[in-house]
């Protein structure tokens, strides 16, 4: 920058201030200016907030909040309305394919075999044969176009068919009066539900998507679609079914999302 | 300038602000703060505008499921103390004293005195038309809020509730929208509390001691000079 010369005062030195300092350390004054006061005064908030360091982390205060989950799956079990319908959708509103989600990317998939998988029984069922796809898939089906909900935010509307999940337990001899229903995945992935959910009307073990078999990526050959979970309860490639009083904590809720994840 | 006139002996109920008003006051300050943050961490896992992400330095809550539990933790403190401080509000007349009446023509007349830089403060205990609105307004968007986050939480079990904000996006869209009005009350409120530092030293110690009826000040009140 070109230095002023016409309108010096009588007050402004004769020579002009050197500011040749202030260029060759143009850098660092612009650093300061631009970025370490913005910096400086987000991370005065930061500490502010606690979270230069997460408390959420801290034992306790993670044993605290857990307890306050816990409390809202009790508060989430006495709201829920056993026979209430979630609201259904016209086939026109059903986007496809199904939007992937997991604990891994959709190219990790890996597919089960249909013609050797079969779906294992276990805890309080009478009868515990284990069954084959096929007979699954001969069973009356059930259509449910709903709105799928992640945790995260986002939502579609899909279209899933399949048996319905009280007649399955009832053909196998469940016993209903049980607390929860488990389902153990091919992925190493274990989820449960209440079984008040697993009672409801709309909650069914699905095998198609839009009137096609569901591809690898979204569960093949069986998966959980309840109209009153978040999506992460809806356990994929599903391989064995317990029926059991005992909660044991699932792959969610055991990195602290809540358990109901009822909606 | 004189100091608010605080004695020990005045009785908490003819303070300005009664204790049970500050107490409530302050346990929502902790309240907004836990929902504002988590729920920041919370909308960065789908933001709804491509622009606006939340520096992980400004979020409660490292993880995902960190600031979801933040959140449904602090929604508890929030709704409940809410609650309290509405019927608490409306049971005491609080609300009939400090915020009506309210006319059009007052706050235009108070919005033109504001432009002109004329606005007066001379008494802390008297609200200006401009105030009762945006204090009755930021309790709207606190009812909006709490109502727009029960049909994100339960869009299922509460779907007539649900059905009112039209569907599961629009529902965020509000309850984001209710978050930044909140914000930018917060902004306002909290610079023009230390524009008038006895109003913020008020909501600590109760601030001038109060006729029940009129709602104005017995002692002598808080002389700020009307310096803008």
């Amino acid at each position: 920058m070109p230095l002023r010369t016409r309108t010096l005062s009588i007050f402004r030195p004769r020579k002009p201030v050197d500011q040749s300092v202030l260029a060759e350390n143009r850098a660092l004054v612009d650093d300061i200016n631009r970025r370490n006061v913005l910096r400086g005064a987000v991370s005065l908030g930061a500490l502010a907030l606690l979270t230069g360091c997460d408390v959420s982390e801290n034992d306790s205060v993670q044993k605290a909040l857990r307890a306050v989950s816990s409390w809202n799956d009790r508060v989430q079990a006495a709201i829920f309305r056993p026979n209430h319908l979630a609201p259904t959708f016209s086939a026109a509103a059903v986007v496809k394919p199904p939007r992937f989600n997991a604990y891994y990317d959709i190219e990790d998939v890996k597919p089960v075999d249909g013609a050797t998988w079969t779906l294992q029984l276990a805890g309080r069922i009478e009868d515990k044969r284990p069954w084959t796809a096929q007979q699954i898939y001969g069973l009356p089906e059930q259509e449910l176009i709903i709105r799928h909900i992640c945790v995260e935010g986002w939502d579609y509307i899909g279209q899933w068919s399949g048996p319905n999940l009280r007649d399955f337990l009832q053909r196998i001899g469940a016993d209903l009066t049980a607390k929860y229903v488990y389902f153990i995945c091919a992925d190493d992935f274990i989820e449960s539900i209440d079984m008040a959910t697993a009672l409801h009307p709309q909650t069914i073990l699905a095998t198609k998507y839009a009137n096609d078999i569901i591809a690898d990526p979204f569960g093949y050959p069986l998966r959980l679609r309840t109209s009153t979970k978040l999506g992460y309860k809806n356990a994929k490639w599903i391989k064995a079914i317990e029926v059991s009083n005992d909660f044991r904590e699932t792959f969610w809720s055991k990195q602290g999302f809540n358990w109901f994840a009822g909606i | 300038m004189s100091t608010p006139a605080v004695k020990s002996t005045a009785r908490n109920e003819h303070r300005l602000h009664p204790l049970p008003a500050r107490i409530m006051h302050w346990i929502n300050v902790a309240a907004i703060f836990i929902m504002i943050g988590s729920g920041w961490k919370i909308y960065d896992d789908d933001v709804i505008f491509g622009w606006l992400h939340f520096p992980d330095s400004i979020v409660i809550g490292k993880w995902a499921q960190y600031g979801l539990q933040w959140h449904f933790f602090g929604m508890w403190i929030f709704v409940i103390n809410g609650l309290v401080y509405l019927t608490y509000g409306i049971a005491t007349g609080r609300f009939r004293q400090k915020l009506f009446p309210l006319s059009v023509s007052e706050i235009l007349a108070t919005v033109g005195d504001a432009l002109r830089f004329r606005l007066a403060h001379d008494d802390l205990t008297h609200y200006n038309a401009v105030q009762k609105l945006l204090y009755l307004g930021i309790m709207a968007i606190g009812i909006l809020i709490v109502l727009s986050g029960l049909a994100l939480w339960k869009p299922v079990q509460f779907s007539e509730l649900a059905a009112l904000f039209y569907n599961f996006q629009t529902t965020r869209l509000i309850h984001f929208l209710c978050m930044a009005a909140i914000v930018v009350f917060l902004l306002v409120h909290v610079a023009l509390a230390l524009l008038v530092p006895q109003s913020l030293l008020a909501m600590l110690t109760g601030g001038p001691v109060v006729d029940d009826k009129p709602g104005r000040a017995v002692e002598p009140a808080v002389e700020i000079e009307a310096t803008h």
